[in-house]
């Protein structure tokens, strides 16, 4: 690590004004800033990584505002053939929320009005006026604030040499997020071009703490081939070590769900008792429950608010508002509160169910308390019994400051396809220098030249082995073998398409009357009723007329679509019909999940459970086994004339699920007649009409080799072609890739008749080119994405010749909350032609009944 | 998918319509085997380059897709006729980007028996050299073969695309499907690219009159018939 020693004790670097600004407000420099500050004078990119409320942004900021004190370096007056200009940007700041940009504009007013310093900030986000940008691309501000896409457009502009061959530096704000997505990737490509147009460039990249903050070292600076270039490490004083507690409920732990509503009263206390609360939940539904709930027994009238990412957008500003004003009493929220804005006084922090990382679990308890040297206080409110294991290894975890954010990533392929498109509506390109820059930019360091070509040949051509499509190529070599537009309108189409973010189809929910026996689609349903919010389209599809789920803090029955809005109908259920929908579920981090296994084999460690789990956890010993750290026990039983198999790999829902598509088809294939599973974060549930605990017991069926690893080979690509998910992962890089258009230009879809659907796409394509470069970028995000191949892989591994049976006469105390989850969730399995044959049996039964 | 190649005997669903005898075959065809006739609807061959001509470069292999499945079901069946009920190709240039392989694959469907283009609202004018005859429409005894549905009697047609949703148990399965009351059928769209309309939409029950129809749905192994007023 470089760089320690020659931090300044003293402000010395800080120029008079600065440092009189500091004393009329009370506040001392603290040493991160000055750090920062120094690294700056030195020309060097730097890594600040700090608490919340550390004064991080002020840090990032300090030396540009102290830079431009002092006129800013010299001959920015340049001469554009637009007139005269001061010249391009000094500072650009990059975060990942809109919000945040906004945010840091205003925080940054007082300073500069205070000192009266000579420097003009403006954002530029998707909502900045047309007019605005077109005035900052010829007269830019000093500092911009904007986003990755914002950068992405400005850098395939040809006013890019200009706005940026004077930037001196580029501030990425809570770089710990940014990173972890194609964002990120996209953000990366943006940044090396950065580097390629202003030689004077330098980084500052703000962080929370990290598990690996070499890696976003490497990411603040350009990449060579050889060694591994990395910007200084400044690491903040830590805060107080924060005060975390698990919830000592007096009430009996649930065996399932994440509901958690045997401890609302005691949530409630807290929330009485505290100024302000932000109590974090894992999933939407889950928030929608928790609020619902809290406010049926809100005697004291508490102001309890609602905060997730498809309420409208109105709706949550207005609770930010308030919660700004100090207005509030709690809010419960999920990840749409982990970043971004200062909320100033909040107190304490409640995380309901499972924390699933520990670095998550610290970034939202950081969100208590922005004064460093008063500790935060969380409180950890497990919803069932695993839950309780969780959140004794997240605590054990904070209190060692352990990290878990996850590993770098490989730069995106489907990104690079958009960045290059965009370097072409930029100006044209060589491929051998293009190579080269997108090399510096730390997730493409290791790109092959192969697969640089196939991106280069797939944007000019759709890289087809057919090679019909030369006629409609979008970038054609000119005689100087530079890469050109073939016409404007690739440059449109580019523009409306740039982003990593691919929003799921989202349908607006309205409330409306209820329907009264009418005829006709939507029947007697009144039009015109409140707007709730948005719900993702897929969640709907499964649904029929009846159905009720919790939307807007609410039990709604769904009643019909019409047109893009769903119309739901207040409902007197107290219990929705149809409980989850997905938005917002990670799955526990293996880091934790390895704590958890551990703590299940260290019998001594049980003692500091709370007494019901410690007790079930011993009946399991009695009555079956408890997993060692390494091993997976399989337990088979009878129940309900069908036989049970039940495991335990510990790695998350979504590999679980994997786990259960590839099991039962070779469960399907041994002839145990799979009929459908349920996962869990930790267990995996699948039943059978013929007897598994038989054919294990015969010999007929051999679980080293069911768990082969082989499974990820034919199986895998058998249900690969057919799976919903692989499916929806291939849309996702057809759109980021640029394939398929977000929308299409002068020209309207029809409602609900798709012009053509990416999933006919990606069967034709895998059939005739299984190769083909999106297939191999949906691939990649299949390892970690919604499959979550890559942990399932690494599980395989693992348990290698450590699986053992267990032939049991009923259920054991530990599959019960799996077993729970039955009837619960949706009940996986692509058996299409079972349902459909159920469907087609229930007009069997109604025609009988008619006759 | 390999679900046409593996289709068991008995994957086919028996299917009366106006009195005459048919087989609705799991890929989406129509057989009257009395008359030794095959019917397919809205192929949309070169779809893809149709798309590629405009900017969007989807893979150009539909076309191929589309007839080696075509392929396979005239020599399982061996037609004496083939009927394609009108938009089988994408647009009016669409056989004269057929690549060559296609147009020789077609040539190979064409010998040895007669071959009907309808015409369809995306192919109004077949050329001579896609072979075969082209007719605005067609009836062969009680029943009439036209693209555009009128919800005349005995008519089958195409067009619409029609698909069926089925949701059960938080799950919705999204497939092809004839749409027929007895008397009268839509067709589902055999081409690779063509996507579907819901049966639900009230398009469909402007032909049926009501939603007293059925879907006869294209499952991986089987068909399944489902009521209209079932799926969503």
């Amino acid at each position: 690590m470089s760089g320690a020693a020659d931090i300044p004790d003293s402000p010395e670097a800080l120029p008079a004004a600065f440092v009189r600004w500091f004393a009329e407000r009370g506040w001392t420099p603290r040493r991160h800033q000055l750090a920062l500050l120094a690294k700056a004078h030195a020309r060097r990119s730097a890594l600040l990584i700090a608490p919340t409320g550390a004064g991080k942004t002020l840090a990032g900021f300090l030396p540009t505002l102290v830079d431009l004190a002092g006129g800013g370096p010299k001959g920015r007056l340049s001469s554009t053939g637009r007139g005269i200009s001061r010249g391009g940007l000094h500072t650009l700041y990059i975060s990942p929320l809109k919000a945040l940009a906004v945010d840091i504009a205003r925080n940054l007013e007082a300073p500069i009005a205070e000192m009266a310093l000579p420097v003009k900030v403006e954002t530029r986000t998707g909502d900045t006026p047309v007019s605005r940008r077109q005035r900052q691309r010829r007269y830019p501000p000093d500092i911009l604030l904007s986003t990755p896409e914002q950068l992405a457009l400005l850098l395939s502009s040809d006013d890019a040499p200009f706005l940026f061959s004077s930037l001196r530096r580029v501030v990425l704000d809570e770089l710990h997020a940014l990173v972890t997505s194609k964002r990120g990737d996209l953000l990366a490509l943006g940044l090396a071009r950065l580097f390629t147009l202003a030689p004077e460039l330098t980084t500052i990249g703000l962080s929370a703490t990290v598990a690996d903050p070499d890696a976003l070292r490497r990411y603040l600076v350009p990449q060579a081939s050889t060694v591994a270039a990395m910007a200084d490490l400044v690491i903040a004083d830590a805060g107080a070590q924060p005060i975390v507690e698990m919830l000592d409920t007096q009430e009996r732990l649930p065996w399932a769900g994440h509901s958690a509503r045997h401890a609302l009263g005691e949530v409630y206390d807290l929330i009485r008792r505290n100024k302000t609360t932000l109590v974090f939940v894992n999933t939407r539904s889950q928030a929608e429950m928790l609020f619902q709930e809290l406010w049926r027994i809100n005697d004291d009238n508490l102001a309890i608010a609602l905060h997730h990412g498809s309420l409208d957008v109105a709706q949550r500003r207005k609770v930010e508002d308030a919660m700004a004003a100090g207005r509030l009493r709690g809010v419960v929220c999920t990840s749409s509160l982990d970043l971004g804005i200062d909320w100033g006084d909040i107190d304490l922090v409640i995380n309901v169910g499972a924390p699933k990382g520990a670095s998550r679990l610290m970034q939202r308890i950081g969100r208590a308390n922005h004064r460093l040297d008063e500790p935060s206080r969380a409180v950890l409110v497990p919803a069932n019994r695993f839950e309780v294991l969780e959140c004794k290894v997240a605590i054990d975890a904070v209190a060692e400051n352990a990290q878990d954010t996850p590993p770098e990533r490989q730069g995106a392929l489907d990104v690079l396809a958009q960045h290059v498109l965009g370097r072409a509506c930029a100006a044209p390109f060589l491929a051998d220098e293009l190579y080269d820059e997108v090399r510096a930019a730390a997730p493409y360091s290791a790109l092959s030249r192969t697969d640089f070509d196939d991106v280069v040949e797939f944007v000019a051509t759709g890289g087809y082995a057919l090679k019909s499509y030369e006629r409609f190529a979008r970038i054609r070599q000119d005689a100087a073998g530079r890469w050109r537009v073939a016409n404007p309108k690739v440059r449109q189409s580019y523009r409306l398409n740039v982003g990593t973010i691919v929003e799921e189809q989202m349908l607006k929910v309205r409330l409306v009357r209820s329907r009264a026996g009418g005829a006709g689609p939507t029947g007697a349903i009144g039009r015109g009723g409140r707007m709730l919010g948005e719900i993702e389209e897929y969640f709907i599809e499964g649904l029929v007329a009846g159905d009720t789920f919790v939307f807007g803090g609410e039990v709604v029955r769904y009643e019909a679509l019409v047109e893009d809005e769903v119309y739901v109908s207040r409902s007197n259920d107290t219990d929705a019909k149809v409980p989850s929908y997905m938005g917002g579920k990670f799955p526990l981090s293996t880091y934790l999940a390895d704590r958890v296994r551990r703590l299940l084999a260290d019998q001594d460690a049980w003692r500091g459970l709370p007494d019901q789990v410690r007790e079930w956890l011993t009946l399991q010993r009695r009555l079956s086994r408890v997993p060692g750290a390494s091993e997976m026990v399989v337990e088979t039983f009878p129940r309900g004339g069908k036989s049970y198999f039940v495991c335990y790999p510990f790695e998350g829902r979504l590999a679980h699920q994997t786990l259960g598509m590839l099991l039962t088809r070779r469960l399907e294939r041994a002839r145990a007649r799979p009929l459908g599973f349920v996962a869990n974060e930790y267990a995996l549930a699948i039943w059978c009409v013929g007897d598994v605990a038989a054919m294990i017991r015969h010999r007929m069926l051999d679980l080293d080799a069911l768990f082969d690893a082989d499974m990820l080979g034919d199986d895998l690509e058998d249900w690969l072609a057919e799976s919903a998910l692989m499916k929806r992962t291939f849309r996702n890089c057809a759109i980021i890739s640029g394939l398929i258009p977000r929308r299409f230009t002068g020209e309207e879809k029809t409602r609900r008749q798709v012009l053509f659907s990416t999933d006919l796409v990606y069967d034709v394509l895998r059939k005739h080119q299984a190769d083909h470069v999106l297939l191999r970028a949906a691939r990649a995000d299949a390892a970690t994405g919604l499959l979550d191949l890559r942990r399932l892989s690494d599980m395989l591994a693992r348990i290698r010749r450590h699986i053992t049976h267990r032939d049991l006469d009923k259920v054991s105390p530990l599959a019960v909350p799996v077993m729970l989850e039955i009837g619960r969730e949706a009940v996986y399995g692509e058996a299409s032609d079972e349902l459909l044959a159920e469907a087609a049996e229930e007009l069997v039964r109604d025609a009988m009944a008619d006759g | 998918m390999t679900a046409l190649a593996a289709a068991p005997a008995g994957a086919d669903l028996p299917f009366r319509l106006a009195g005459i005898d048919l087989v609705a075959d799991l890929s989406g065809a129509l057989l009257w085997e009395d008359q030794r006739l095959l019917v397919v609807s809205d192929l949309h061959l070169e779809k893809g380059s149709s798309f590629a001509r405009r900017g969007v470069l989807l893979p150009p292999y539909d076309s191929a897709a589309t007839l080696s499945r075509l392929t396979r079901l005239v020599l399982r069946h061996d037609p004496r006729t083939v009927i394609a009920l009108g938009d089988s190709f994408h647009d009016r240039e669409g056989h004269d980007r057929l690549g060559a392989a296609d147009r020789d694959a077609i040539a190979a469907l064409q010998r040895g028996r007669e071959w009907i283009w309808i015409a369809g609202n995306h192919d109004p004018d077949v050329p001579a050299e896609a072979g075969g005859t082209v007719v605005a429409e067609l009836s062969i005894g009680p029943l009439a073969f036209r693209h555009e549905p009128t919800g005349g009697r005995g008519e089958i047609a195409g067009h619409l695309h029609p698909k069926a949703r089925v949701a059960t148990r938080g799950r919705a399965i999204d497939r092809r499907c004839f749409a027929s009351d007895g008397l009268r059928a839509i067709m589902p769209a055999f081409g690779a690219y063509a996507g579907g309309l819901s049966i639900r939409d009230p398009a469909f029950a402007a032909i049926f009159r009501s939603t007293a129809f059925t879907a006869h749905v294209l499952g991986d192994r089987r068909m399944h018939v489902i009521a209209a007023s079932r799926c969503c």
